[in-house]
């Protein structure tokens, strides 16, 4: 037993060292809690909220767009697309393949997931398939555990209720692209649309609105939480567009087939209430992305359904430039009212000979009987005393050779031509053969429909510079404001000769002989004048006159003649002036003119006149 | 001297006896402790009983009662059988790596068709009284010769070979450091852990490229540098840092902690329980945890301190080392100070296997309270009782 009290007491020396080594490595641990929990716990508490605060930024609704009375022609529709987060997912391949299982995926999608993938970080989550049926999302949302990575995202999708209809006024939205990256880090949400054509384009910062934030609480695998703070957007402006949208409606359809463009507008205010062009696209088509197929369709179609006509397509005038022709001469006088010209048909100079439509010749004509059939002897008479200079200074005036100003993309100068111009363009000088040939509006001058019912609306209002404009109030991205009150600012013109002119115009639709008798418009429905004019694209040979022009309609579409109308309506006190051109459609008579009969009856059936403001008191 | 020593020396003690001088303040301090443990397992589970706290009171319970059972045992029955329970436990060793099957990437467990058992768990307390038995039977002469030391020492290594190759670092290094603290308390001469030390600092290199897996290497290198992989290995340790800096003084809150409810925090139910108890109850909850710790091993370390027997005595340092080591290790692996190397917190930690080794020990020590007045010869092997 001593022995064991000998063991004993080395026993306990020894037990209280381990004692004392395990009390001080315990101190060690207190130690080190405290130097996390006390003296450290300000920069783990950060990196904690870090950790579980994540930012959101909340796309802003976009603005919706309407016509004049409000009526919707964009607005924002629910939309489900499923996302995944490469660095959620961990095997992508796998996650896409238990995928594919409920939504088929092509071999271009999953190429283009990977692209992106390529391109973006992974925690960003990369659109995999968007505009989802109801049952689609159901059938994710229950799969979650077997989609690691996988998310529905809910967001809002344009959409243009009337498509094709108002394709080139509203244009479309479409991803932003790398180059259109400015910062904004709204433009790098997923799904992000930005306006590329038309009002979508023009107006995009009021349209897009200001993004909002939102602080949630996320878990270790992203899912939200909750939400712990919100700092509200700015929505998109409302834009309110001029366009009638009946009446937008009514003319594409009544345009049909045709290549064409018509354009009305309100004489005194410059309010464009129609803008159409035709054959046109799907502008909701954009927003989900075009097949390759489908974009190549549209480019190569030779009717151009991507180009706005109305603004972009550049067209000789033809006959409906003969008022501008008959406003110089008369402020020059080398006409008046009572100027006869005698046409037999044709005119000679040097060696040319300048023929006019009608080969027997109209006889002797005066200047509103010359608008009324469209005698080109006549005009060319007119142009030769006029000059080419005094005729393109007043084309100007009348709103050709520059773009107008309306709030639209892609909007074409048009061209008036000068000596100068000629000089500079081709390196030669100017031929008085060409002065005749710009007499009756062919040639090298060019017009767009808007400059053509702009030069309309000047002529009806009396000499007021008239600017066309596409929305009701003025739109910035604080929101809209009125438009100021701008005085008419007049072009200098003799009322005399306005009047003449007028006359002549009100004679080719109202006159037994007027070019467009055939599409009068009867006295309750609001009478029209206007201006034929029929555009040769092909020249037409020597022997082929001899022979006899060949018909229209027996040509190649491409080749045949550009028809043409201007007009105005109600006679007495115009209200609308409208312009048609009809790509190879023949006759400015026969084709243009029943357009615009049918345009400006609408026209003045769907927006009444607004009373004078002494007929509102009562 | 054998006289003075009343009732408790007398061979055998009745049940009542024994009830009488039982250790009840260590009971309930363990029921305090595994309360904690109760309590941060229904806010683990988002303020639910199930599925953890409501399984692991029922475990406790059950453990609690088998660790009586074993408390009122004759502590001779233990010395006689101490070589027969290790040789058993050494046999499923192998036997888990002949036919065990692969659990959480390490092959662990043995099935017995309706339960499973982990031998390496069986095998601390197997250890503790084998070693406690063969130095019980050695003389302060015997323990001073080095060729002594070499049975004990294969006593070591065999199961220590067998649990690293499984592989199992945590509890390789808890058996080999718990069986250095019996070797130390044994007596064996302080120069020799000083060789032991030099050498074990050399082979250090060896040890790394042949005897450590790839995940292993990986989890020290992570330790030294866990910012090198942020998602990866070291994402544990960040986080786990992270959830205890943030909690700061007084912590979030009960059942507010915002990186084990966001699972930032991984494993928060078992190894990072102590994370997320300091997340929420802040320095202060911790401290409260670690001051009970330190009391159970206080009490632990009195207990084997005033055994009259040295079998009791070694028994009880085993067991009160091994319950240190399980504290230790695991509160330093959450802080960030030793590589993550999977042991639980003791009482708290959820998980069945490791609780009921350290009830089946706490058995044992206070087997050892109860018959710390019994004298045991050093010949005697508890074969005559």
């Amino acid at each position: 037993m001593h022995r064991d009290s000998e063991r004993h007491k080395l026993f306990s020396r020894r037990a209280l060292m381990l004692g004392a080594g395990q009390g001080a490595l315990l101190s060690a641990l207190v130690g080190r809690m405290y130097y996390l929990q006390v003296i450290e716990s300000e920069r783990y508490k950060t990196l904690a909220d870090e950790n579980r605060i994540n930012f959101r930024l909340l796309p802003p609704p976009r603005g919706p767009i309407t016509d004049r009375k409000g009526r919707s022609m964009a607005d924002n529709q629910q939309n489900y697309r499923v996302v995944i987060i490469p660095e959620q997912a961990g095997d992508v391949e796998r996650t896409l393949n238990m995928l594919s299982l409920i939504i088929p995926l092509s071999a271009g999608e999953r190429r283009h997931i990977r692209r992106e993938m390529k391109r973006k970080r992974a925690f960003v989550p990369i659109t995999v398939r968007e505009n989802l049926e109801w049952s689609e999302v159901a059938r994710i949302e229950v799969n979650t555990s077997d989609l690691p990575g996988v998310l529905i995202d809910e967001g809002q999708s344009r959409h243009y209720t009337y498509g094709p209809e108002t394709a080139h006024v509203l244009g479309y939205v479409a991803s932003v692209s790398e180059k259109e990256l400015t910062g904004d880090p709204l433009l790098e949400l997923p799904g992000f649309r930005i306006g590329k054509a038309g009002v979508e384009r023009v107006y995009d910062l009021a349209l897009r609105g200001k993004g909002g934030s939102s602080q949630v609480e996320v878990n270790a695998l992203g899912r939200m939480i909750r939400e712990l703070a919100r700092q509200e957007g700015q929505p998109g402006v409302e834009v309110k567009l001029t366009i009638d949208l009946n009446l937008q409606r009514y003319v594409m359809e009544r345009l049909g087939d045709h290549s064409a463009a018509v354009v009305v507008m309100d004489v005194h205010s410059g309010e464009v209430v129609c803008l159409a062009s035709t054959p046109s696209f799907d502008p909701n088509a954009f927003n989900t992305g075009l097949s390759q197929a489908e974009w190549e369709s549209l480019v190569s179609n030779p009717k151009a359904p991507l180009t706005d006509k109305a603004i972009a397509g550049q067209y000789a005038p033809g006959s409906t430039f003969k008022m501008s022709v008959a406003l110089a001469a008369m402020q020059k006088g080398a006409i008046t009212a009572d100027t006869h010209v005698f046409c037999n048909g044709k005119i000679s100079l040097g060696n040319s000979e300048f023929h006019c439509w009608k080969r027997n010749g109209h006889g002797s004509v005066d200047l509103q009987t010359a608008l009324e059939q469209s005698c080109d002897v006549f005009f060319y008479e007119a142009a030769k005393r006029t000059g080419i200079e005094r005729i393109s200074a007043m084309a100007r005036r009348l709103g050709f050779g520059a773009p107008l100003g309306l709030d639209l993309p892609g909007e074409k100068p048009g061209l008036v031509p000068s000596n100068d111009w000629k000089k500079a363009a081709i390196g030669s000088s100017w031929q008085l053969g060409e002065t005749l040939i710009t007499g009756i509006g062919q040639g090298y001058i060019l017009a767009t429909p808007l400059q053509l019912a702009v030069m309309t609306a000047r002529i009806a209002n009396g000499g007021n510079m008239v600017k066309p404009r596409l929305t009701v109030d003025h739109v910035t991205e604080q929101g809209v404001t009125p438009f100021e009150n701008v005085p008419d600012q007049t072009l200098g013109l003799s009322p005399e000769h306005l009047a003449q002119v007028r006359s002549g115009m009100e004679r080719v639709v109202n006159s037994p002989y007027g070019t467009a008798r055939r599409s009068k418009i009867s006295k309750k429905d609001g009478p029209m004048a206007g201006k034929t004019g029929t555009v040769q694209v092909r020249r037409i040979s020597k022997s082929e006159r001899e022979t006899g022009v060949v018909k229209n309609k027996d040509l190649p579409w491409k080749e045949r003649d550009h028809a043409i109308f201007v007009g105005y309506a109600p006679l007495g006190n115009p209200r609308f002036s409208v312009s048609v051109v009809v790509e190879h459609g023949g006759g400015g008579s026969s084709t243009a003119a029943p357009i615009a009969k049918d345009v400006l009856k609408q026209a003045q059936r769907m927006i009444p006149a607004k009373p004078s403001p002494k007929n509102t008191e009562t | 001297m054998l006289q003075s020593n009343g009732f408790l020396s007398q061979p055998k003690l009745s049940i009542g006896q024994k009830l009488i001088h039982f250790h009840w303040l260590f009971v309930i301090l363990l029921i305090l402790t595994a309360s904690f443990g109760f309590i941060m397992l229904y806010s683990a589970a988002g303020g639910n009983l199930d599925p953890w706290a409501s399984r692991q009171m029922v475990r406790f319970g059950i453990g609690i009662v088998g660790m009586i059972i074993v408390a009122m045992t004759d502590i001779r029955l233990w010395l006689r059988y101490a070589y027969a329970f290790y040789l058993i436990v050494l046999v499923l060793l192998v036997a888990v790596e002949v036919a065990g099957f692969v659990g959480m990437g390490a092959q662990r467990w043995i099935s017995f068709g309706i339960f499973n058992v982990q031998p390496s768990e069986l095998m601390k307390a197997a250890l503790v009284l084998a070693l406690a038995r063969y130095f019980h039977g050695g003389s302060i002469e015997d323990v001073g010769r080095p060729m002594y030391l070499l049975v004990p020492a294969m006593m070591v290594g065999a199961p220590a070979i067998l649990i690293l190759r499984q592989p199992d670092l945590g509890t390789t290094l808890m058996l080999g450091l718990a069986s250095l603290s019996m070797f130390f308390a044994a007596g064996v001469r302080m120069w020799k852990f000083v060789v032991l030390g030099v050498l074990g600092l050399i082979s250090a290199p060896v040890a790394w490229f042949t005897l450590l897996r790839d995940y292993q290497k990986q989890r020290i290198l992570t330790f030294l540098n866990p910012e090198s992989d942020t998602l990866g290995s070291g994402y544990h340790i960040i986080q786990s840092k992270i959830a205890l800096g943030s909690g700061g003084m007084f912590g979030k809150g009960f059942m507010m902690g915002t990186q084990s409810h966001l699972n930032f925090l991984p494993e928060k139910q078992t190894d990072f329980i102590f994370t997320m108890l300091a997340e929420e109850l802040g320095l202060v909850g911790g401290l409260v945890l670690i001051t009970l710790y330190t009391l159970l091993l206080v009490y632990g370390l009195a207990i084997s301190m005033s055994s009259r027997n040295h079998f009791g005595r070694l028994v009880g340092m085993g067991v009160t080392v091994t319950f240190f080591l399980y504290i230790f290790i695991n509160i330093a692996m959450v802080m960030g100070l030793i590589p993550v190397v999977g042991v639980p917190l003791p009482l708290v930690s959820y998980g069945g296997t490791a609780m009921l080794t350290i009830l089946f020990g706490f058995g044992l020590l206070l087997n050892v309270h109860i018959h710390r007045d019994l004298t045991i010869g050093r010949r005697d092997s508890g074969d005559e009782m």
